[in-house]
């Protein structure tokens, strides 16, 4: 554990000191903004729902953009050597640099927070679906991350990184729509699949266990593959 | 404290490596002596536990390096050939990260970061990115990192290459004072600057171990033989006998190869003796089938070494 720690203070700090986290910490604020502004307007209501579904879609953009460098630039530099013959264990090195992207996006959630205090601060809103929502985009979230550090792992290249973790985590954005032409048991499985279907119960105030599971399973996944990936590399 | 035996990597139809067997005692100094591509790089990367070997065993500290590579690895402190570092953090914070993770605890670490800070002269660059260093004083954290946690083991890949040649001199002088104490793994491919600091050396090329000696010693088998090899056809006891007499020849092995016989012919240095020994087997009436000054001896690896780099 005390591996894990040191890799994420490590990382930490190395994101703190590139722009690359402001500025899609940035990016995100701005976006997620714009659509929580015109939803309250327009609708009058106030939800924080408006920002949710556009915002877990940005993380899906953004959210490779935090992880391509964590496995890739060592790679490149040549620097995981370094750190695969240190007394570090292979799980411990993706735990750590795993929870470091997650301390960015629960810091750029935070500073979301906002949006939910101006709805107290005018009215009266429901507090169940703002935590539930809050919670199913940190989920959808840290599944987009835990597939772009696996991506991360994969290449020395971060563009390629990015594109690899973005277009998995896009495919079984879209994937659903196959269930149209897909019947049966394989339509099945592709209908649980599908992503938005987890995320849409959390922005409507509902936390089931099948999707909670769903993201967890994702990750667990994710994690696995990292760490043999990670492995392979290793004994190529 | 370090214990290798028959060591092979392939890669696909490539050998890497091939049979490597050595030992180190505990505060040797052992240096890897041979030209660019020799397998040097590749047998660090299997006793710091980083490439698995195709098969062969290593251990190091009594810890085998693949079954028990956590407790190996412990033992080691590595500096890797390219001196890999992460050029986004100071120096002071680098080696805070590689004392964690070396589970050094705090007060210890605080000492141990300013004493290394002070042995490799860094103690002014602490808060200084590494990615602003030159490529000298990067070479002087790989090292401070590697000898951090005050290993049992310390494995330098090139540890000279590419600085300035006061640095040179400086960076020999701390490895030579580390023998001793900690068991030193060197390799090099500059022949005088292996014979300086070394007291064993292991020759290998194209990846075969050629030889393994004191540096002083290696010089003198050196000084001493030239190598002939001879196919002849007849009575191989009564060639290798007649073959000695010649003058200059100092020893003589056989082998049989197909049907014939494979002479070894070791002579001393500066006499062709090829022409001499020609004439003997043919005044014998042997048949003489092929002769040919051996290839790749240890001579020819010393001289590529030698004359490729001045100190």
């Amino acid at each position: 554990m005390r591996n894990v720690v040191a890799m994420a203070g490590k990382e930490l700090r190395t994101y703190f000191a590139s722009p690359v986290a402001y500025i899609v910490a940035a990016v995100f604020l701005l976006i997620t903004g714009y659509f929580f502004t015109l939803g309250v307007i327009n609708d009058q209501e106030a939800t924080v729902r408006h920002f949710l579904t556009p915002g877990s879609f940005v993380l899906l953009l953004l959210s490779p953009a935090l992880t391509m460098r964590l496995l890739a630039e060592e790679q490149k530099m040549g620097t995981l050597e370094l750190l695969l013959t240190s007394p570090i264990r292979d799980w411990e090195v993706v735990a750590g640099k795993f929870m470091a992207s997650l301390v960015i996006l629960a810091a750029m959630l935070g500073l979301t927070i906002y949006y939910p205090i101006l709805l107290y601060w005018f009215g009266n809103p429901d507090f169940g679906p703002i935590a539930s929502g809050y919670l199913g985009l940190f989920l959808v979230g840290a599944a987009f991350l835990s597939a772009g550090l696996f991506t991360s792992s994969l290449t020395g290249n971060q563009v390629v990184a990015w594109v690899l973790g973005a277009g998995i985590v896009l495919l079984l954005w879209v994937i659903g729509g196959a269930t149209q032409v897909v019947g049966g048991l394989f339509g099945e499985v592709i209908d649980y699949l599908s992503l938005p279907d987890h995320f849409r119960d959390f922005t409507l105030g509902v936390i089931n266990t099948t999707d909670v599971v769903y993201f967890l399973s994702f990750m667990a996944v994710a994690f696995f593959l990292t760490i043999r990936s990670l492995e392979t590399r290793r004994w190529r | 404290m370090i214990e290798t035996d028959k060591l092979c990597k392939y890669y696909g139809d490539f050998v890497a490596i091939e049979d490597i067997t050595f030992s180190v005692k505990k505060g040797e100094i052992l240096g890897f002596l041979g030209p660019n591509a020799a397998g040097k790089t590749t047998t660090m990367r299997i006793l710091t536990g980083y490439l698995p070997p195709s098969s062969g065993t290593a251990r190091v500290a009594g810890y085998d390096v693949i079954d028990h590579s956590l407790e190996a690895r412990r033992r080691i402190g590595y500096m890797p050939e390219t001196v890999p570092l992460y050029t986004d953090m100071t120096v002071y914070d680098y080696l805070n990260f590689y004392g964690a993770l070396r589970g050094i605890d705090r007060k210890r670490k605080e000492k141990r970061i300013n004493t290394v800070m002070g042995l490799c002269h860094l103690r002014d660059y602490a808060d200084t990115l590494i990615g602003k260093l030159s490529k000298g004083f990067r070479q002087r954290v790989g090292l401070a990192q590697a000898i951090l946690h005050e290993p049992d083991v310390l494995i330098l890949d090139e540890p000279t290459i590419g600085i300035d040649p006061r640095q040179v001199v400086e960076t020999r002088q701390l490895i030579k004072s580390f023998g001793g104490e900690h068991t030193v793994v060197l390799s090099s491919h500059i022949l005088p600057e292996v014979s300086m600091i070394c007291e064993r050396v292991v020759i290998i090329n194209e990846g075969r171990i050629v030889a393994i000696d004191r540096p002083e010693n290696l010089s003198e088998r050196l000084r001493g033989s030239e190598r002939i090899q001879l196919d002849v056809r007849g009575p191989a006891a009564e060639v290798a006998s007649r073959l000695r007499q010649v003058k200059g020849v100092l020893e003589v092995s056989w082998e049989k190869a197909d049907g014939n016989f494979r002479f070894v012919v070791d002579a001393r240095l500066g006499r062709d003796l090829r022409e001499e020994l020609a004439g003997v087997i043919v005044h014998q009436g042997w048949g003489l089938l092929g002769l040919q000054g051996l290839g790749m001896t240890l001579e020819d690896i010393f001289l590529q070494l030698t004359t490729k780099e001045e100190v």
